[in-house]
């Protein structure tokens, strides 16, 4: 259409003119407006950054670069914004950066961890990250040295910083069910967890940290008890059958809880760090202390089927200790095998019988050792034996006891261990005593002894003989003599013969006799003038009273 | 060839921008329109100036839209943060590759295209360049025509964040990123409207 146009200026319209309105190019306003906007972006990004910091975890698990917060007390502090894995694969290094305001948390005693749903025994812990996802939490320290590579946990700590409470240590010969997070009871509540725990040096125990929560931490005393509450105690005594636990928690997860030994005791508060022992169980940790541990060694000429070890080792029957080890031994000389059975004992479980002896040993100028006091008591003939605990099983104890006239042993004080003598177990003393019986039974004559019987029998026989057939017809006649006269002596005193009715006759006489004599002294004790008046005539009877005198005087 | 035909200019004519009247050109400034008194003009105000400044304040922006993220997406267990870029690829890697082509031909290569086109046309216009005139100017239409479709992500966050609230399970929210995002496509729509493309065929430098 372009090429239909013709140009025909004249008839076309002409445009007005007005004055011309602002014309400043306000528009470059948009790009300066626009520049300022991403300035204050970066210079807000600038200002808000803060020190970046390297993490080292054993996983990436859960961390997302660019997305992953670290947090404290739940505020956002910083975010990862990469992760590598280390040049040497064993752990992958996570770059945080912090923000502005947390540049205090890159001191050397922050710690890290990640926080992730964690499902354990002991309860769920991090739900919220369910849906958050996982986050890296903190805990600040109190150190101002800077520092900007750190490790951090792979689990969550037990305690953080500034919480109030105080940490224990523990020993034990081993861990149990417990870990890291495991709970703390006292009176079934829970008041702390283990926060760690470690292999002694010497590899022959664990050392436990466990952390009680404040203000609850001064109930654990100086003579507090703890011991392991994992697990179901289960007891069969005289009462029925008792079942004793903590919390279902620690029939799983296991547990610590501790109290205090009935009875007076010291209850100053711990202080911070102080150790105790872990006891297996309630009942042992509230027992007496054991005290120091001894070794000692007994060898036995016997076979010790049963005895096992951990079998209980008794004096007197009072539990002294257990046995550790059973070996074999050959005897050059006797060409046998005797048992060298170890075991430890614990002295101080005598109580006062122990003190007593110390004190004795001292006061002899002996030291107070074990083999100084065992001596005396192993010239009195204390012998180890090994008896059976159980008929059904055949289990074998280990019993310190005095034997009646026990052999003489050397002993020597000085050896190390210490070895007590032996004697032979009560069922081999049984077999023993059964076999010299059945050897006095062997010797015993039977043959002579049946003769002389048989001989003396025959003795007897005759002489009966003679008894029946001379002795007894003059004893019969002898009997029937003395029959007799004791007829004649029966006759003479019955009822009615003639000597019993004399008799009867002069007793009456005599009776009468005395009473007429009686009423004449009777007489003449009241009227002695008749020995020389004679006799009186009766005096009238006295007239009888008229009852109604009586009655009147009695009328009130 | 086509360049050989007349401009109005040429011929001392000028058009109504609204009435669509056309008058004899007197060379007077600040002319009006006889019919609807509104202002004439032989070519676009400013045109040059307009265009680059709004062109430049675009690339501003479009730097912080790719830089920040445009959208949460928050589910059970995960927490999103994606930038435009971040959200390709993870389409890509999620087994949307359609979507992710869409996604990326639509929020960066668009835009990318808009501006080199824009700044080609800029400057080839500004030196009376001969050069392809009427490709050029298709050139422009195509930018024109373009121009709000490149919004597609602004769309997508706007209908999601509308769409998908379910409180902890699932939520989408928008973060700065899409206003960035927003600004820079406003910005190189006015830019291509504030062009006039009857500069593509001015042998010479006409800025008014
Ligand atoms: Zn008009």
């Amino acid at each position: 259409m372009t090429d239909q146009q013709t140009p025909s200026g004249g008839a076309l319209p002409e445009p007005i003119v007005r004055k011309p309105r602002v014309n400043a190019s306000f528009v470059w306003l948009i790009p300066v407006l626009a520049a300022l906007v991403g300035l204050s972006l970066v210079i807000n990004a600038w200002i808000k950054a803060g020190p970046t910091i390297t993490i080292s975890f054993q996983s990436a698990e859960g961390l997302d670069p660019g997305k992953t917060p670290v947090k404290y007390k739940n505020v956002v502090i910083g975010r990862v914004t990469s992760v590598t894995l280390s040049k040497d694969r064993s752990h992958v290094t996570a770059k945080v950066s912090l923000e502005k305001s947390a540049e205090g948390f890159a001191t050397a005693d922050t710690r890290f961890w990640v926080v992730r749903p964690r499902i354990g025994l002991g309860g769920v812990s991090g739900i919220d990250t369910l849906l958050s996802g996982a986050f890296i939490g903190a805990d600040v320290g109190e150190s101002k040295e800077t520092r900007d590579e750190f490790t951090g946990l792979e689990e969550p700590p037990a305690v953080t910083h500034g919480a109030p409470g105080k940490t224990f240590k523990l020993h034990t010969d081993d861990l149990g069910s417990l870990d890291i997070g495991s709970p703390v009871y006292y009176r079934r509540i829970q008041v702390g967890r283990v926060v760690t725990y470690q292999l002694d040096k010497d590899g022959k125990g664990v050392s436990l940290q466990i952390f009680i929560d404040g203000p609850n931490d001064e109930f654990v005393t100086k003579s507090t008890r703890f011991w392991n509450a994992s697990g179901v105690d289960v007891s069969i005594g005289a009462d029925g059958v008792k079942l004793d636990t903590q919390s279902l928690a620690t029939v799983l997860a296991g547990g610590v809880a501790f109290g205090s030994p009935m009875g007076p005791h010291d209850e100053t508060p711990a202080d911070q760090g102080a150790e105790y022992r872990l006891f297996g169980d309630q009942a042992t940790a509230m027992a007496p202390p054991d005290g120091e541990p001894k070794y000692i060694r007994m060898r036995f000429d016997q076979s010790l089927r049963g005895l096992k070890v951990d079998a209980p080792v008794e004096f007197l029957g009072i539990p002294f200790g257990r046995v550790v080890s059973i070996n074999l031994d050959f005897d050059e000389k006797t060409q046998t095998f005797p048992v060298v059975v170890g075991a430890v004992v614990y002295p101080q479980r005598l109580g006062r019988a122990h003190d007593k002896l110390v004190a004795l040993a001292r006061e002899r100028g002996d030291d107070a050792q074990l083999s100084q006091m065992m001596g005396k008591l192993i010239e009195h003939g204390l012998r180890a034996q090994a008896r059976s605990g159980n008929l059904l099983t055949g289990q074998l104890y280990i019993a310190l006891d005095f034997v009646p006239k026990a052999p003489k042993v050397a002993y020597d004080p000085a050896q190390k261990p210490l070895e007590i003598p032996t004697v032979p177990g009560s069922f081999d003393r049984l077999q023993e005593q059964l076999a010299e019986i059945v050897d006095k039974i062997q010797k015993i004559p039977f043959d002579s002894i049946g003769k002389n019987v048989d001989a003396t029998l025959a003795e007897l026989n005759r002489t009966l003989k003679q008894v029946n057939g001379d002795v007894l017809p003059e004893f019969k006649n002898t009997l029937q003599g003395a029959q007799q006269t004791l007829g004649n002596a029966n006759n003479a005193l019955s009822a009615d013969s003639p000597l019993q009715q004399n008799l009867g006759g002069t007793m009456q006489e005599l009776q009468r006799t005395a009473r007429s004599l009686r009423v004449l002294t009777d007489y003449l004790g009241s009227h002695p003038d008749a020995l020389l008046r004679g006799r009186r005539a009766d005096a009238p009877p006295p007239r009888a009273e008229p009852p109604a005198a009586t009655q009147e005087g009695s009328k009130p | 060839m086509s360049a050989d035909l007349p401009r109005a200019d040429e011929l001392g004519l000028i058009g109504c921008h609204v009435c669509g009247l056309v008058c004899r050109d007197t060379g007077a400034e600040h002319a009006h329109c006889p019919r609807c008194h509104s202002s004439l003009h032989r070519r676009k105000t400013a045109s040059y100036s307009r265009t680059w400044a709004l062109l430049i304040a675009a690339f501003i922006f479009y730097i912080p839209a790719n830089v920040l993220p445009i959208m949460r997406t928050a589910s059970v267990g995960d927490i999103d943060d994606n930038t435009i870029l971040s959200g390709v690829i993870e389409l890509w890697v999620k087994g949307s590759p359609d979507l992710a082509v869409i996604v990326f031909t639509a929020s960066i290569m668009v835009p990318v295209l808009k501006f080199l086109a824009l700044v080609t046309l800029l400057w080839s216009s500004h030196r009376a360049s001969p050069w392809a005139r009427r490709q050029r100017s298709k050139l422009y239409r195509l930018v024109e025509l373009i121009g709000y479709w490149s919004m597609l992500d602004v769309f997508v966050v706007a209908l999601l964040t509308a769409l998908v609230q379910f409180g902890v399970l699932s939520l989408v929210e928008p973060l700065p990123g899409v206003v960035f995002f927003g600004l820079t496509v406003v910005l190189t729509m006015f830019a291509s409207m504030s062009f006039d493309p009857r500069l593509i065929w001015d042998g010479r430098e006409s800025d008014d």
